[in-house]
């Protein structure tokens, strides 16, 4: 199946927490699931995110999950690409939460 | 003197009964060869027929015969039957046999069935539940010829239905008694059987069969696909709903969220201490995914509907817990058992495929006319339900408009959940505006959307964002907030009011995963008692034997 890529910045909305200046990589682009990458990279405060997905017409709810998901984490400066195969909205959130654990591991925070 | 008349049904049934005396080759034995001469002669045309299709069991070579039979001497039958599940169950309309239907459900034949009926080449009577067609039976939807299906017969016409009894018993008293013929095909002729189903005198003729009757593996779900999405959704139905209100009696349908449910009792609500205060008595299948929770000591007793296949052995080594007879092995019966699952039950939880914006849930798309089943009978409120357990109780406490209709007398309520995944595959929607029943009840000219649960039946809606209380909520305003507290990212979900759903979670009427202290980073595939189909033949002892297409190692 044709993948289509979709592109997003998420501007910043005041405090922010960023991850350590590295790669963090969590799931695995199996049947109905999903891949991220996230890395610290600056953008002045705002949040990057490509996601490959082989599902079409659906850019807004991609939004909608992406930006609440920032917004509940206080993200900013990160980068995340997302290889998605499938996976439902849950499953995104649910695997951009265990990049982020894993990214922040030994941060501090 | 004798009204006149009064013994017309009986003279046409011996006159019929007589005419096919020369096919009989000894006993009540007919000859394979000869059945579709006997069907051409027992059977006359507008004739209701009740061709044996259950669940599970098929009398498919009966139905293949009817078939070919002459189309001048056979037309315009009625059939009556529970479940339409062979292409041959239609196949009899397309050549003329028969014209009109009555039927529970039709799952495979869904889509063909729709067309026919738009087409003209079926008269669509009712779609019904399994009890409510069994009711009928009894009342103006009779059979005149019933076509069944056994194991075993002997000659004098005595039938071994075993394992697989489900629908046999009832279809075959109302057509017997009601001066009808009753046709079974059976697997094999035997002297002596392992024990009498029917008894002999209830049956006209018997047929061995070219080869054995189709049964289907449907309740069987390797724990092996179960996802983390799955595992989360049955911690959160143990803690949210099935520890809450302790229920104790119960049905599981098919699918793997309850499959998943089966898996994490003895882990899970082991951890929680649950064992003997849930799930003690259910009415279902015996899923093979329950094995684990059998031999862990949480079940007292299972009354199935129908078997499944590999199941035998088991079953007949644990006759403390199933339905067995005599002989050993199981006794299922449909009948019996949607009685106990509609009057005797605590709480119905099963999947769906849509719930609308009231909290009204349908398996129907618009091209697809796939019935009811049993669901229904379990999936409601039994209205003439008077004994009371404390689950019901409790249910019935928290109903925010029970006061509104009975004052201060206290009545209880059934536990009716659906589990919903906001997202299906592909992203279509678990919640929806208007239900797709809507476009099918017009595509196929069904007179009301054919709707599996209603929503002033439905008690809670589980999805991966929380669970929702709906029967604690005192206007169709709030339960409609809740059902949109729990909708996720579809268009239901997302018009949420914030406020709102904080509100909902306050009253307990919603609640999260987090409210209900569930750690979602612990819900993966480490929980299931079982990960895949040959730890479940393990826990078993090696008497679970399943079939070929499940054996992956």
């Amino acid at each position: 199946m044709a993948l289509q890529t979709l592109r997003f910045l998420l501007k910043p909305m005041g405090k922010y927490v960023s991850v350590p200046n590295e790669w963090s990589h969590t799931g695995v682009v199996g049947s109905g699931d999903m891949e991220v990458l996230m890395r610290h990279e600056k953008l002045d405060g705002a949040v990057s995110v490509t996601v490959r997905t082989p599902v079409r017409g659906f850019d807004e709810i991609w939004e909608k999950v992406l930006a609440r998901f920032v917004k509940e984490q206080s993200l900013g400066d990160v980068s995340i690409e997302i290889n998605d195969n499938n996976a439902t909205p849950y499953i995104v959130s649910m695997r951009l939460k265990q990049a982020l654990s894993e990214a922040m591991e030994g941060s501090g925070l | 003197m004798e009204p006149t008349g009064m013994q017309t049904l009986n003279r046409d049934r011996v006159a019929r009964v007589e005419a096919a005396i020369p096919l009989v080759k000894t006993g009540k034995v007919v000859e394979s060869a000869n059945t579709v001469k006997l069907l051409e002669t027992v059977i006359r045309p507008f004739d209701m027929v009740n061709i044996e299709g259950d669940n599970q069991k098929q009398a498919d070579y009966l139905s293949e015969c009817l078939c070919k039979v002459d189309t001048g001497v056979i037309h315009d039958l009625h059939i009556v039957q529970s479940a339409i599940t062979l292409p041959s169950h239609l196949d009899i309309f397309e050549k003329g046999v028969a014209k009109k239907i009555d039927f529970s459900f039709s799952g495979p034949q869904a889509d063909r069935l729709a067309k026919m009926i738009r087409t003209g080449n079926i008269e669509l009577g009712s779609i019904h539940t399994y009890l409510e067609l069994f009711g009928r039976y009894f009342m103006d939807l009779t059979p005149r010829v019933a076509l069944t299906a056994a194991y075993q017969a002997d000659k004098n016409g005595n039938l071994y239905t075993g394992f697989n009894t489900e629908d046999t018993p009832v279809v075959i008293e109302a057509t017997r008694f009601k001066q009808g013929i009753v046709i079974a095909q059976v697997n094999e002729i035997v002297e002596r059987l392992p024990r009498v189903d029917i008894p002999g005198d209830w049956v006209d003729f018997v047929i061995q069969s070219p080869k054995p009757f189709y049964v289907e593996p449907l309740f069987t779900r390797d724990p092996g696909l179960i996802t983390d999405v799955q595992i989360l959704k049955a911690m959160m139905a143990i803690k949210g709903i099935y520890a809450e209100y302790g229920v104790q009696r119960l049905n599981h349908g098919i699918g793997f969220d309850t499959a998943a449910i089966e898996l994490l009792l003895p882990t899970y609500g082991e951890e929680l201490g649950l064992r003997g205060k849930i799930c003690s008595y259910f009415a279902l299948n015996p899923h093979p995914t329950l094995i684990p929770a059998i031999e862990s000591g949480w079940v007292k007793s299972i009354h199935c509907f129908g078997g499944e296949l590999g199941m035998e052995e088991y079953v007949r080594r644990r006759s403390d817990v199933f339905f067995t007879g005599p002989d050993g092995s199981l006794r299922s019966n449909r009948a019996f058992g949607q009685v106990a699952g509609h009057y005797a039950l605590d709480m119905f939880i099963g999947g769906t495929l849509q719930i609308d914006k009231y909290g009204n849930s349908s398996t129907a798309t618009a091209s697809r006319v796939a019935g009811f089943g049993g669901a229904p009978n379990m999936g409601c409120d039994p209205r003439g339900r008077r004994h009371s357990s404390p689950a019901w109780l409790k249910c019935g406490e928290e109903n925010g408009i029970q006061k509104q209709l009975t004052g201060d007398l206290p009545r209880g309520k059934r536990l009716v959940v659906q589990i919903q995944e906001t997202f299906r595959e592909k992203w279509a929607p678990g919640f929806v505006d208007k239900l797709d029943a809507w476009e099918l009840a017009e595509n196929a000219g069904l007179d009301i959307p054919p709707v599996m649960i209603y929503g002033d039946d439905l008690t809670h809606i589980l999805t991966e964002e929380g669970i929702a209380y709906l029967h604690k909520c005192s206007s169709l305003e709030q339960r409609m907030a809740a059902v949109r507290a729990v909708a996720g990212y579809t268009e239901i979900g997302l018009s949420a009011n914030e406020r709102e759903t904080k509100e909902l979670r306050a009253k307990g009427i919603v609640k999260t995963p987090e409210d209900l202290d569930i750690d979602v980073s612990s819900a993966n595939r480490e929980l299931l008692a079982a990960k895949n189909v040959r730890e479940l033949v393990d826990w078993s002892g090696g008497l679970y034997n399943p079939p070929a297409r499940f054996r992956n190692w």
